[in-house]
């Protein structure tokens, strides 16, 4: 079979080829047709075929991440390090450093020791527990030596309906920089509301609820129960909650280019026996003791503009206000009188920050507080409490700083801060801040 | 109190509304609308002026993130300084990752870029590979096809549609596609400087040769000192063209150009980058006639 057409086409061929020379101009053109037809239909095809393999090549392909290999490094959680030093110059001694008018909050609230000094370093491990928790711990480690335990929670990740659930050690939800890591604030160190009021920032080991409402403006509600133990609390030694937190937050878009939330957060506690030392009319050192009520208020604000190709301007502010009442006991080991105390303070800070040009920002902040008079039930005299004698402390800071990536910043900082009475503290801060390891997302 | 509590019911029992979709960037939210139609309602968090990179986790988003059925994400570590936080603040179980309502486009794409090493010394690296995938049209089609997919599944009611949606964009689509390449077969081989590497996939696609970044590292503002030394290097390689997205800051492209009379293409990058480049059809239109007409 295959012998005969083999045959046959070789004839046809061959006759074709005789044929030729004699055959009739119209044949010729015949052909020609043909064979052109024949090449269309061919380019045709090839057409249709690549175009077949444009298609196949544009269409999804699962990309085979699988190849990552499996094991337990696969499941290592998230770790992140930030690292910070300072080099400072203080005209009055950091170790006498007080905000007077106001009861000692017993925070970190003094610039660092002068000369070249180590910031906290801190180290974040954080990671989903399963498919409904996730773990995050924040490590202080000092520069003395010794680590504390800045933050260890659980949080809820499936709860759903905008609920989220918080367990452990966290930054409070209230006020605005109060959630923030110090190194993610836009000064050296915190405003003076915050180290008056709170010891420089609130945190407690307790619960969370917060809730958002679903809607298109930011409508976030929060609730926090806690043990107590910092100040404004005391450790009470008793069951149920010590202190208790509520906030509330509003946040949105001005336009395309513009974004802001505001708040209005209260901490309440009842502290017991809450002590700080003093001196008295005569010139010794006592120890007074506040038993009572306190109520912590704060309104916060904050706008964020963002004019294109990197500069940006951020205006916050935040206003405390803080009513205490009840027993004062002066001189605890001693004469140990006990008198009424009623004290209203409040303060508050204005603080703006301008990118100007990329890795660039420049920031202006005015703290002021107001210690108010405090009131006292007749037994005890004013002279006796000298911190608490009216004064209303300010300071005003300048910085800029430059950062080489979003992971590394490099701040000079001045600050005029007349938070002692009758006194100038003149202070320059050099500062780095860098954070390596694992990107870790911020907050807003 | 009564009305309250009948708008408070009238509004529980509205019948089954759109499908609320989170887009991270404006070319997914415009891709959604395409193959959704009016059965999604999208909601980007980004507009075609912004830096992708550098993006808050503002208020808004949390809201709007708090209510999405679907959240589309590029992936490949782009949203890694936000997203997160979005997506845990929002107590919003159904766009966790992992979820049916959570989606990468990156994921359904040939990922270029992908770095040997991970190192920050070498800026902003993506484990993942170059994140820009929307810079190749062919892309589009192919996170469009997993896209209508995943609208076929958190939505399943409707999912006759979004196949319907998507084989009528995919058509239309291809018949652009086939329009682009043929007016852009004269930039087949071309060599371009580029701002940021933002157009590896175009470059990719159109068989373009990057001869150089102005960045000296991703993420990296150049230096006056490193662009000096650009200016030198490049000659020999005599690129075409300079390309940067409308979000570039544009005086080093500017500069650059000044030195070697080489022309600034300012790209939309996105849908929403420029006037013209408002859908995604216009986004490539667009792009395609701002790099071949200062080759004529």
């Amino acid at each position: 079979m295959q012998r005969n057409s083999l045959w046959v086409a070789s004839f046809s061929s061959l006759s074709l080829a005789l044929a030729a020379p004699l055959a009739q101009a119209d044949d010729l053109k015949a052909l020609r047709e043909e064979v052109a037809q024949l090449k269309k239909s061919y380019e045709e095809r090839i057409a249709a075929l690549e175009a077949r393999i444009a298609q196949a090549e544009s269409s999804p392909q699962k990309v085979s991440r699988g190849a990552t290999p499996s094991g337990e490094a696969t499941f290592n959680p998230a770790i992140s390090l930030v690292l910070a030093g300072t080099y400072t110059r203080l005209s009055q001694d950091p170790e006498a450093y007080a905000i007077d008018g106001f009861v000692p909050s017993g925070g970190e609230v003094g610039p660092p020791r002068r000369s070249f000094g180590l910031g906290e370093s801190e180290l974040g491990i954080a990671a989903n527990i399963d498919p409904t928790l996730r773990g995050q711990m924040t490590l202080a480690l000092a520069p003395e030596g010794g680590a504390d335990v800045e933050e260890a929670y659980i949080q809820t990740l499936a709860l759903g309906g905008g609920a989220t659930l918080k367990a452990g050690r966290f930054l409070s939800g209230i006020g605005y920089t109060n959630g923030q890591h110090a190194h993610a604030w836009d000064f050296a160190d915190a405003p003076l509301a915050y180290k008056a009021m709170l010891g420089g920032q609130w945190k407690n080991d307790g619960v969370q609820a917060k809730w958002i409402a679903p809607t298109d403006l930011l409508v976030e509600m929060g609730v926090e129960a806690g043990a107590g133990g910092a100040f404004p609390t005391t450790d009470r030694n008793k069951n149920g909650n010590t202190v208790g937190a509520l906030f509330a937050h509003v946040g949105g878009d001005a336009g395309d280019n513009a974004s802001w939330r505001a708040g209005l957060s209260v901490l309440g506690t009842s502290p017991r026996d809450r002590q700080y030392d003093d001196v008295d009319s005569l010139g010794n050192d006592v120890t007074n003791t506040f038993t009572g009520k306190s109520r912590t208020w704060i309104a916060d604000a904050v706008w964020k503009q963002d004019f294109g190709f990197d500069r940006k301007l951020i205006v916050q502010g935040e206003y405390f206000r803080r009513r205490e009442s009840g027993t004062l006991a002066f001189d605890v080991d001693g004469a140990n009188l006990a008198d009424g105390y009623r004290a209203a303070q409040s303060g508050y800070y204005v603080q703006t920050v301008y990118q100007f040009m990329p890795r660039w920002r420049a920031g202006y902040r005015y703290d002021r507080l107001d210690s108010g008079e405090v009131s006292l039930g007749g037994t005890l005299n004013a002279d006796d409490l000298p911190i608490l004698a009216a004064y209303k402390p300010k300071r005003n800071s300048l910085m800029v700083d430059w950062s080489s990536s979003e992971f590394a910043r490099l701040r000079l900082q001045f600050a005029r801060d007349e938070s002692r009475r009758d006194l100038i503290d003149r202070q320059l801060w050099l500062q780095y801040v860098v954070s390596l390891g694992a990107h870790g997302a911020h907050r807003y | 109190m009564r009305t309250l509590l009948f708008v408070l019911a009238a509004w529980f029992a509205l019948p089954a509304h759109a499908i609320q979709v989170f887009a991270t960037v404006p070319e997914w939210a415009a891709l959604a609308k395409e193959i959704g139609g009016d059965k999604v309602n999208v909601f980007a968090a980004t507009h075609g002026l912004q830096d992708p990179h550098h993006v808050e986790a503002r208020p808004s988003l949390i809201a709007r993130a708090r209510r999405a059925d679907l959240m589309i994400a590029t992936g490949a570590e782009l949203e890694v300084g936000w997203l997160p936080v979005v997506l845990r603040e929002s107590g919003n179980v159904r766009v966790q990752p992992g979820q049916p309502g959570y989606f990468e486009a990156a994921d359904h794409v040939r990922m270029l870029d992908v770095p040997a090493r991970l190192d920050r010394a070498d800026g902003d690296v993506h484990a993942a590979g170059n994140p820009h995938i929307q810079t190749d049209p062919r892309n589009i089609l192919a996170v469009g096809k997993a896209l209508s997919e995943s609208l076929a599944t958190i939505d399943a009611a409707n999912a006759a549609t979004y196949r319907a949606g998507f084989a009528a964009f995919a058509e239309k689509w291809r018949t652009a596609l086939a329009r682009w390449e043929k007016d852009a077969a004269p930039l087949k081989g071309q060599p371009v400087v580029v701002q940021h590497k933002s157009w590896t996939y175009l470059l990719d696609w159109l068989g373009m040769k990057e001869a150089a970044a102005l960045e000296p590292k991703p993420g990296v503002e150049p230096s006056a000192a490193h662009l000096a030394r650009l200016v030198e290097q490049t000659a020999a390689s005599r690129p075409k063209l300079v390309l940067r997205a409308a979000y570039n800051n544009p005086r080093p492209a500017e500069w650059y150009s000044a030195q070697t009379r080489v022309p600034v293409a300012v790209l939309p990058f996105t849908v929403g980058g420029n006037e013209a480049a408002k859908d995604l059809f216009g986004l490539f239109d667009d792009t395609v006639r701002r790099l071949v007409e200062p080759l004529r």
